[in-house]
């Protein structure tokens, strides 16, 4: 094998209770822009964080240059050639543009640090990366864009080998973007091998030589980007065969939506999080936000629930206009939202399941109007009889139960204040199939039965598509397309995400 | 073997078992310790009560600290609010030697306590709208507000002559029980009442396990944090009441000295993490007893009260390194490799004999 | 024309120095009012005094200073102030240890009670506020178990140090202990700006994730961060002992107070990262200068001091926070990608 820089093969990782990474083969060449794809908890972090030393490996060998390695932490992985530019610019804004991308190994003279040096080098590297840039001033006055190009200069001089870019673009515009590709190519021509992760289809196809598939912490495989056509890329990354597209519609099986527009978002946008959305749900009808990471369904629905306020637009809620400043606000006009991330956003780990069920309901009826604990029980053991919630006694600590239960709780939680639209953001990730069924099949009753909207946000094509009356595609922070009734397939959703040229 | 697990894994295990050893000792070594007497005025009187009395402001602030802590705050500030509530009753009522009052008791009692809840609300803005980290918050208090204290008082010691004062720290005549008791009863009472008829206890916990859930929940966070503040301002206020009538004075310097050390040492005694959450307010009612006969057992011992601190600071970190989980992390691991040495040894003398 | 001046005002204010030019024109302005107030103020031994009477506080708040830097407090130093007075008026008057040794001793504690103190915070995650607190009673009552009354220092050689006079250019005079308190900013400034130490707290006051996963020794340099602070506070409670010349339990109480005032007063941000030794210096400066005013004046009690300065601090903390929302919203614009921050952690 020609000019094999890294190989990592049969990667393991394994942490309580999950299985992280499971038998993963993966080789960098010289001068190779690689990129490593997959949906959230496929993988692709942890795999990086055992390459640079921030987790150990359960099994497996990593192969730099043709010698083994085992780097125990980050500094071990620098000092090997290997270096990250995280997600999270990791730099320490309070400190000087210089300093950050020389702390830790700072030049001397007479044993004081030499400012005088650091700076001039400081300048030199950025000059080679084409940033023309103040050096003495602290990185705090600086855009992202800019923090990202000092982070790569800090990266490219620490160490030489192998360059990791996590999801390096996500802050910035179309021309910042172009520049820093421009800088990547000249890297891969002095011979880096350069690791690029992102979820931004266009910015894979435009910069990277191969890219390897993770789903599920297993290796999908790896393949030449000029062999693979977009919408197959999305196929292997939400696991959907496309040549198996027989979605059992079993259309009469889903909801009907009425003519009742509940919530109407009109060119909604929040600088910084959403660029426009415009979108009109119905009662009885369940909506999907369909996209992929990063393309905006979680903040559209957190603009909804006024975890954050719109700074564009307005939203109408059965046709009157609505200042939606706080989860209150929202609350009161009967939304309901299930977070993303339950266990920072959604459970309070150390209180009973019961007291978790009936907490939005109290917060909605103020401090000083009590619900009895008779009417606590009673709705504590009415919503883990309707989802069948396995707990030992609704007194369990939240904190005990497994994941698929913890999220029947947190969707118990909404279900008793009784909304007229319910929100659910991943409601089935992390969760065994069994209860992914059942979560499914309730968002459909709620909407066939109750009449209440629904808006379901999930990473997997096979239950939109199962479960949603239309579907809303959203790529880059913005809509770009409604897919409804008989339209609705897998097919036409990734084909929709994937843009023009699929 | 499980019920004895259940027993000691209570939270209120640690703190009965702390005051039942303290007793155990006064028992032993102080005479008629348990001994109890009706004196002439109709009174009980002995060593018992006397401690009850005594921690009486003690389990108050306690109360208010509860709250704070389960919040993931603190309130290093109750010691000088207490002697801002002192300053503010003796010198409404003032010092006349003639023994009449010049502001009626009632109203002076109010504004004292008023005086503690603005304290506290002071606090509470700081922390809740400003996020300010609670130490600083209350560290500016803790030192500005025995200066506004000293202020009030002039820099004197304003003792009070009007006979009905001495009745919150001592007792109203015709009671057989001093008035402090009935006045922390008062208190636990009304907290009690608050958890049962209101939400704010289930909102404290919340904020405190994972505030950032709470906020999705719609709970207002900040106006929770606000109001614990508060309440630890009143709490403080009622305290400096019952401090300043205990000594017929008001003493800027004195008063409440320590005190918030203390109230920490309950609350963390009484099962509540000091990182916050769960709270226990039965177990720092029991906290604060034990750590009251822990200073008067040590006064019968000899040690003096401006030495007591180093004790009350080692209680601290032990009692710190429990709630902690690395170190428990450490515990249990030194505890296997302990047990798997036991196996092993076991299992080779069990090889040996065959 | 307004556009101009509102971008000159933002960039002042995100000036890192922003803070320590606010603290400047106060003293500066504070010593104005005290010069148009009394005619003593002019005297140039007024503004020695002012270094003579808190050299102390002057090294102290360089200790304290550290810890906040890193994000964290520490509330213990008036008690090790205390402490340190009385173990060296014990050694000095009841035994034959030379003065030497016994401020070495002193030192040494100091060193090895700051390093328990970050151990602990540092190995089991305890907060800094609750250890150094417990550390705060620990120290002033193992003083009051020493002696509860004062305990004068009549040892010769001692008192002949606490009242040498050290001339300056003829316009006035300072004490030893004003020369240590220089000394002590001078390498505590030199430590900070030019060694990889200074440079690492910064890093891990700023960002600690980011700290280490740039590989940069954390752990050791909390510890460390915690010995130095408690090493401040033994050399300010020997400094102090030449100013009241005994051991008494009541020594240094609210210091810390004083300290963390001061510091922040002079630009340190409570959140960590930011500091300026020269900065915590006039925040002394300013105290001294509002007690100066007030002896002057005659008849305001002390107890002003610490009011005014607890408003200052107060002020001063609402300012920092108002700068650092308006910070985040003129410069870099916030992350498209609303993502958790799993900065990582490493062993």
């Amino acid at each position: 094998m020609e000019n094999v820089l890294l190989e990592m093969r049969q990667i393991n990782k394994i942490f309580p209770g999950v299985r992280a990474l499971s038998k993963i083969d993966f080789t960098l060449r010289n001068g190779e822009i690689h990129s490593l794809m997959g949906e959230n908890g496929a993988g692709k972090s942890t795999l990086v964080k055992v390459l640079t030393g921030v987790y150990q490996r359960d099994g497996g060998a990593i192969k730099l240059e043709g010698k083994e390695i085992s780097p125990h932490t980050p500094k071990e992985a620098q000092e090997c050639g290997i270096s990250t530019v995280y997600q999270e610019v990791n730099l320490c804004l309070n400190l000087t543009v210089a300093e950050n991308i020389f702390i830790g190994r700072e030049p001397k003279k007479h044993g004081f640090i030499d400012w005088k040096l650091i700076n001039m080098r400081a300048e030199e590297l950025l000059k080679k990366l084409n940033v023309d840039i103040d050096v003495t001033k602290t990185l705090d006055h600086y855009s992202v864009a800019i923090q990202q190009m000092i982070a790569i200069a800090r990266a490219v001089d620490v160490s030489a080998k192998i360059l990791i870019l996590d999801e390096p673009t996500s802050s910035l515009d179309e021309q910042e973007t172009q520049r820093l590709f421009k800088i990547i190519r000249q890297l891969k021509k002095q011979g880096m091998g350069i690791i690029f992760i992102s979820h931004f289809l266009e910015q894979i196809y435009d910069l990277c030589d191969r890219v390897t598939v993770l789903r599920n912490g297993e290796l999908v495989g790896t393949y030449d980007v000029a062999a693979l056509p977009k919408v197959e890329l999305i196929a292997r990354m939400v696991g959907k065969d496309l040549s198996d597209v027989k979605d059992f519609g079993k259309k009469e099986e889903k909801s009907i939506p009425s003519e009742d527009v509940f919530l109407e978002a009109d060119h909604i946008g929040c600088t910084g999080l959403l660029m426009n959305m415009d979108v009109k749900i119905h009662k009885g009808e369940v909506m999907g936000f369909a996209g992929l990471l990063g393309s905006g369904r979680t903040e559209t629905a957190e603009l909804l629930f006024g975890i954050y306020s719109i700074t564009k637009g307005q939203i109408l809620i059965n046709g009157k206009k609505l200042n939606i400043k706080e989860p209150m606000a929202a609350m009161r006009k009967k939304i309901a939202f299930c977070p993303e991330n339950r266990k920072l956003q959604g459970i309070i780990g150390d209180l009973s399941v019961r007291e978790n069920i009936i907490l939005a309901m109290q917060a909605k009826d103020g401090m000083f109007c009590h619900i009895p604990y008779k009417e606590q029980v009673r709705l504590a053991d009415e919503s883990i009889k309707l989802l069948n919630i396995k707990v030992s006694s609704r007194e369990q600590l939240m904190k005990n139960l497994s994941g698929g239960n913890q999220q029947k709780v947190i969707i118990a939680r909404w279900l008793v204040t009784n909304p007229d639209l319910l929100i659910l953001d991943e409601p089935t990730r992390g969760i065994d199939v069994g209860t992914k069924n059942e979560i499914q099949k309730m968002a459909i009753h709620l909407a066939k039965e109750k009449g209440m909207a629904i808006v379901f946000i999930s990473g997997e094509m096979d239950e939109m598509v199962r479960t949603c009356t239309k579907l809303v595609v959203l790529r880059d922070r913005k809509k770009v397309a409604e897919i409804e009734n008989d339209d609705i397939s897998s097919e036409n959703v990734m084909r929709a995400i994937a843009g023009g040229d699929a | 073997m499980g019920k004895l697990k259940g027993l000691t894994s209570s939270s209120l295990f640690l703190p009965l078992v702390a005051l039942a050893a303290l007793l155990l000792f006064n028992i032993i070594f102080v005479d008629g310790f348990l001994h109890i007497e009706m004196t002439e005025d109709g009174m009980l009187y002995g060593r018992l009560i006397d401690i009850l009395n005594r921690s009486s402001s003690l389990i108050i602030l306690s109360l208010g600290m509860t709250f704070v802590i389960a919040t993931s705050g603190i309130d290093i500030s109750v010691g000088a609010v207490v002697a801002i509530s002192s300053a503010v009753v003796c010198t409404l009522i003032g010092g006349r030697s003639d023994g009449a009052a010049e502001t009626p008791m009632v109203l002076a009692m109010l504004a004292a306590v008023g005086a503690g809840v603005l304290c506290g609300a002071w606090n509470g803005i700081l922390v809740a709208k400003f996020k300010i980290q609670a130490v600083v918050a209350t560290l500016i208090l803790m030192t500005a507000g025995r200066g506004v204290a000293q202020l009030m008082t002039s820099g004197q010691i304003i003792t009070v002559y009007y006979k009905p004062f001495s009745y919150i720290g001592g007792s109203i005549p015709g009671n057989v029980l001093p008035t402090t008791i009935f006045i922390v009863v008062a208190m636990v009472l009304l907290v009690a009442f608050l958890m049962k008829k209101t939400s704010i206890g289930l909102f404290v916990q919340s904020v405190g396990i994972n505030p950032t859930a709470s906020r999705f929940a719609g709970i207002n966070v900040t106006m929770v944090i606000f109001l614990v503040y508060a309440f630890s301002g009143l709490c403080a206020g009622v305290s400096g009441l019952i401090e300043s009538s205990l000594i017929r004075a008001a003493d800027a310097n004195n008063a409440g000295l320590n005190m918030e050390m203390d109230a920490i040492l309950a609350v963390a005694l009484g099962g509540t993490l000091l990182s916050g959450g769960k709270f226990y307010i039965g177990g720092s009612v029991i906290g604060a007893i034990t750590i009251q006969t822990l200073t008067t057992t040590m006064y019968a011992i000899g040690i003096a009260s401006d030495q007591l601190p180093v004790i009350k600071a080692i209680a601290v970190i032990i009692l710190c390194l429990i709630q902690s989980k690395r170190f428990q992390a450490m515990f249990n691991e030194w505890k296997n490799r302990r047990n798997s040495h036991k196996d092993l040894s076991m299992a080779e003398k069990a090889v040996d004999k065959v | 024309m307004n556009r101009k001046i509102k971008k000159l005002m933002n960039e002042a204010i995100a000036s890192q120095y922003f803070s320590f030019f606010v603290t400047v024109i106060l003293f500066i302005v504070l010593y104005g009012v005290g010069i148009m107030t009394y005619k003593g103020f002019v005297r140039p031994q007024v503004f020695f005094n002012l270094f003579i009477d808190n050299a102390s506080l002057i090294i102290v708040t360089v200790g304290v200073t550290f810890t906040l830097l890193i994000g964290g407090i520490d509330l213990s130093v008036g008690a090790v102030v205390a402490l340190c007075c009385m173990i060296l008026a014990v050694l000095l008057e009841h035994t034959a240890i030379p003065f030497v040794l016994a401020v070495i001793g002193v030192l040494l504690l100091g060193i090895v009670f700051g390093a328990i103190q970050g151990y602990l915070i540092t190995a089991f995650n305890m907060q800094p506020f609750i250890i150094t607190l417990a550390g705060m009673f620990f120290c002033r009552g193992l003083t009051a178990v020493i002696s509860r009354e004062t305990i004068s220092i009549t040892n010769p050689m001692y008192v002949a140090i606490a009242s040498e006079r050290i001339d300056v250019f003829g316009l006035g005079f300072v004490s030893i202990g004003a020369g240590v308190a220089l000394v002590t900013l001078i390498i505590a400034a030199i430590l900070l700006k030019y060694t990889k130490i200074g440079r690492t707290i910064f890093a891990i006051g700023g960002n600690e994730g980011s700290a280490s996963l740039m590989g940069l020794p954390v752990f050791k340099t909390k510890v460390l961060v915690y010995t130095i602070s408690g090493f401040c506070a033994a050399l300010g409670g020997v400094v102090y002992s030449w100013i009241m010349l005994s051991g008494y339990p009541l020594h240094g109480l609210g210091m810390e107070m004083d300290a963390i005032a001061s510091s922040v007063i002079g630009g340190t941000l409570l959140t960590g990262g930011v500091g300026f030794i020269p900065g915590t210096l006039f925040g002394v400066l300013i105290q001294g200068v509002i007690l100066t005013f007030i002896t002057f004046q005659g008849t305001l009690s002390a107890w002003w001091t610490k009011i005014v300065v607890g408003a200052l601090l107060c002020i001063f903390i609402i300012m920092q926070a108002l700068i650092t929302e308006r910070k985040s919203k003129i410069s870099s614009k916030s992350s498209m990608q609303v993502t958790e921050n799993k900065a990582a952690e490493t062993k």
